[in-house]
C-alpha cells in the first residue's frame, strides 16, 4: 500500500457514507410531512451526492487506475462499500430520519472539522466544502429533534424509541482501524477518540434540550468499515446499480 | 400550520369586499385593457378570484404530485451526474408548489384549505402524472415533452394579469426550460446509445406524445372557461393554439433524435406552416381527469399516506411551539 492508496481507500469511505445516507433521503422524496420538509430533504440529500461525487472522484484520482465516480458508485459489490452501518439502516418514520441525521451529522462535522486542518490538500478542500452544508443540516435536525422531543407526548416517545435504537450504531464511528490512523499519523488527520468526547458533550446538550434521555451504553453494532454490512444494504445498491448492472458498458 | 386564519381574508372590508358594480367592473376591465397588473389588495370581481385560485391551486398541486412520477427513478437514476440534475429538479418542482401555493394565499385561501381539497379529490391536478414512469427514458420523455409543454403553457403566464401569479411564473419558467433541456439530453444520450437504449427512448416517445398533447386541454370548441379567461388576460392564447405551437417546435425535435412520433397522420402543411395530425382520444383525456388513469389511486394514495404519516410530526411542532410561547410569556 503506497500512502495515496491509502488515501483513496479513505476517500472512498467518506464517499460511501455521503452517497449511502443520499440514498436513503431521495428514497423519502415526496413522503416528506410538509412541503418546506420535502425542500430541505432533497436540498440535503443533493449535497451528500455532491459530497460523494467530490470523494470519490480525489479516489479516482489518487488511485490512478482511471475509476471515475460512477465505478465507485455503481460498479462495487457490498463487500467493497466501507460506510458506517447507521447510513445504510432503513428509514422509519420522520423522527427515525431526524435522529439518524443527528447522531450521523454530530460525528461528520467534527471529522470533516478536523480534516480542513489535515495535510493532506484533497482531502481538506473537500472537507472544508463539506462542513458548510453539514453545519447547516446539523443546525435543522438539531432544530427538529427538539420539536419532536418536546413536543406531544406521542413524539416524544417516538424520538425516544428512535434514539434508543439507533444509538447501537454509532459505537463504530469512533473505532480507529489501521486506515484511520495511518491519515491521523500521516497527515494530521481526525483523532476519533477525542472526536468521542465532543460527540458525547453535543449530543448530550441536544437530547436534553429535547428532553430526552441519552441511552444507556449498551452493546455496539460494527463492520461497515470493514464492508460487512448489514442485510438491508443489499437491496439499497441493488437498487441504485439496476441500470448500470443490467446494460453493462452503455453510455447514459 | 403555517397559514391559519388567511381563509377569513377578504371578508372583513377589505377593497376585494366592495360590491360589484358595473362601473367597478368597468374599471377593473379596463385596468385589465390597459395591462395592468391587478395586486393582492386591488379590487377584483369574485369570478375573477376564483378563477385565479382554481388555476394556481391546480398547477401548485400539479407541482407536488409531478414529483411523484419522477422520484420513481431517482433511486434508479444510471450515474450520479444524472441522479443529482434529477434531485434538483424534483427539489425545483417542491419549490414551485411553495411558491405557487403562495400566489394563491393572497386571493384569500390557505394552504390547509387547498391541500385538503386535494387529498379529498375536490382539486384536480395535471392529468399527465397519472401515467407512470416505467424506464428511465420516461424522466427523459418527461423533460422533454412535459416540461416543454408545460411552458408553451406557463411563458404567456409570465404577462398573466394577476401580479403575483405573474412574478412567480417568470421564476418557474426560467427553471422549467432547464428541466426541459436536461430532458432532451438525456433523450439525445439514449439515441446515441445502444439499440436497447434507443429503444427505450422510442417506446417513451409513443406512451408520453398523446397525453402531453392533452395537457393544453380540451380543444377550444368544448373548453367551457376560455373566453372569460383571455379578456381578463390570465390566458393569453387558446389551447388549442399553444398546442398547434407545441407540436411545430417538437416534431422537428422528434426528427432530430431520429425518433418516430407515434402518429400516422402527421404531415406538415405546406399552405399553413403548420402540422396536421390525428384527432386526439379525448375520451381517454377526460376518463384520466376522472380518476381512470393508470396511476391515479396510486398518486393520490401516496400524497394521502404522506399527509397521514405526517400528521403526528405537525402535532408535535405545534405543541413546541406552544409550550415555547407560553415559556416566553412567563
Amino acid at each position: 500500500m503506497t500512502v495515496e492508496t491509502d488515501v483513496a481507500a479513505y476517500a472512498t469511505r467518506l464517499g460511501d457514507n455521503a452517497l449511502v445516507l443520499g440514498q436513503r433521503m431521495i428514497e423519502q422524496v415526496a413522503a416528506y410531512p410538509e412541503l418546506e420538509e420535502e425542500l430541505a430533504n432533497a436540498n440535503f440529500a443533493l449535497d451528500h451526492i455532491g459530497q460523494a461525487r467530490l470523494f470519490y472522484t480525489l479516489a479516482g484520482d489518487l488511485e490512478g487506475a482511471g475509476r471515475d465516480e460512477d465505478d465507485f458508485a455503481f460498479r462495487r459489490p457490498e463487500c467493497e462499500y466501507r460506510n458506517l452501518l447507521i447510513v445504510e439502516q432503513p428509514n422509519g418514520h420522520f423522527g427515525d430520519s431526524i435522529v439518524r441525521r443527528v447522531l450521523f451529522d454530530s460525528w461528520y462535522l467534527l471529522l470533516l472539522d478536523a480534516l480542513t486542518r489535515c495535510s493532506h490538500e484533497g482531502l481538506s478542500t473537500i472537507a472544508a466544502r463539506a462542513i458548510k452544508e453539514v453545519n447547516y443540516h446539523l443546525r435543522h435536525s438539531s432544530r427538529w429533534l427538539v420539536r419532536l422531543g418536546d413536543g406531544t407526548d406521542e413524539s416524544h416517545d417516538r424520538v425516544q424509541r428512535s434514539l434508543d435504537d439507533l444509538w447501537r450504531f454509532t459505537g463504530e464511528m469512533f473505532v480507529p482501524d489501521v486506515l484511520d490512523d495511518e491519515i491521523r499519523i500521516t497527515f494530521k488527520g481526525p483523532d476519533l477518540g477525542s472526536i468521542e468526547a465532543t460527540w458525547r458533550e453535543r449530543v448530550a446538550k441536544i437530547v436534553a434540550e429535547a428532553t430526552l434521555e441519552m441511552p444507556a451504553d449498551q452493546w455496539m453494532a460494527s463492520g461497515g468499515k470493514q464492508g460487512r454490512h448489514t442485510e438491508h444494504f443489499g437491496y439499497l445498491l441493488s437498487e441504485m446499480q439496476y441500470l448500470q448492472r443490467t446494460y453493462p458498458g452503455a453510455s447514459w | 400550520m403555517y397559514t391559519q386564519g388567511l381563509d377569513q381574508a377578504g371578508k372583513s372590508g377589505t377593497a376585494r369586499s366592495a360590491e360589484e358594480t358595473p362601473e367597478r367592473l368597468e374599471a377593473f376591465q379596463a385596468r385589465i385593457d390597459a395591462e395592468e397588473k391587478i395586486e393582492a389588495k386591488d379590487w377584483m370581481p369574485e369570478a375573477y378570484r376564483r378563477t385565479l385560485v382554481r388555476q394556481i391551486s391546480q398547477h401548485a398541486h400539479s407541482e407536488i404530485i409531478g414529483m411523484q412520477p419522477e422520484g420513481n427513478w431517482l433511486t434508479r437514476a444510471p450515474t450520479l451526474k444524472r441522479k443529482a440534475i434529477l434531485l434538483a429538479k424534483v427539489q425545483d418542482e417542491a419549490g414551485h408548489g411553495l411558491y405557487l401555493y403562495g400566489a394563491a394565499e393572497t386571493l384569500g385561501v390557505s394552504r390547509d384549505r387547498m391541500v385538503a381539497d386535494l387529498l379529498s379529490g375536490k382539486a384536480k391536478y395535471s392529468s399527465i402524472f397519472n401515467y407512470p414512469t416505467l424506464t428511465w427514458a420516461d424522466i427523459g420523455a418527461i423533460g422533454w415533452l412535459v416540461d416543454g409543454a408545460a411552458i408553451m403553457n406557463q411563458i404567456p403566464l409570465c404577462r398573466c394579469s394577476y401580479g403575483p401569479y405573474s412574478r412567480a411564473m417568470i421564476r418557474i419558467c426560467k427553471e422549467e426550460s432547464f428541466h426541459q433541456r436536461q430532458g432532451y439530453e438525456i433523450m439525445l444520450t439514449l439515441c446515441r446509445g445502444t439499440g436497447e437504449q434507443k429503444a427505450m427512448a422510442q417506446d417513451a416517445l409513443n406512451r408520453f406524445w398523446w397525453p402531453s398533447l392533452m395537457m393544453f386541454g380540451p380543444s377550444d370548441a368544448t373548453s367551457t372557461h376560455s373566453a372569460q379567461s383571455m379578456q381578463w388576460k390570465i390566458k393569453r392564447f387558446s389551447n388549442d393554439e399553444l398546442r398547434r405551437k407545441f407540436i411545430d417546435v417538437t416534431v422537428p425535435q422528434a426528427e432530430f433524435l431520429g425518433l418516430t412520433v407515434p402518429d400516422d397522420k402527421l404531415h406538415f402543411n405546406r399552405a399553413t406552416g403548420h402540422y396536421e395530425h390525428s384527432d386526439i382520444d379525448w375520451q381517454e383525456f377526460y376518463e384520466v381527469i376522472s380518476g381512470n388513469g393508470p396511476c391515479n389511486r396510486q398518486r393520490m394514495a401516496k400524497r394521502r399516506k404522506a399527509h397521514d404519516d405526517g400528521a403526528w410530526v405537525r402535532a408535535a411542532a405545534q405543541a413546541h411551539a406552544a409550550k415555547q410561547a407560553a415559556r416566553a410569556a412567563a
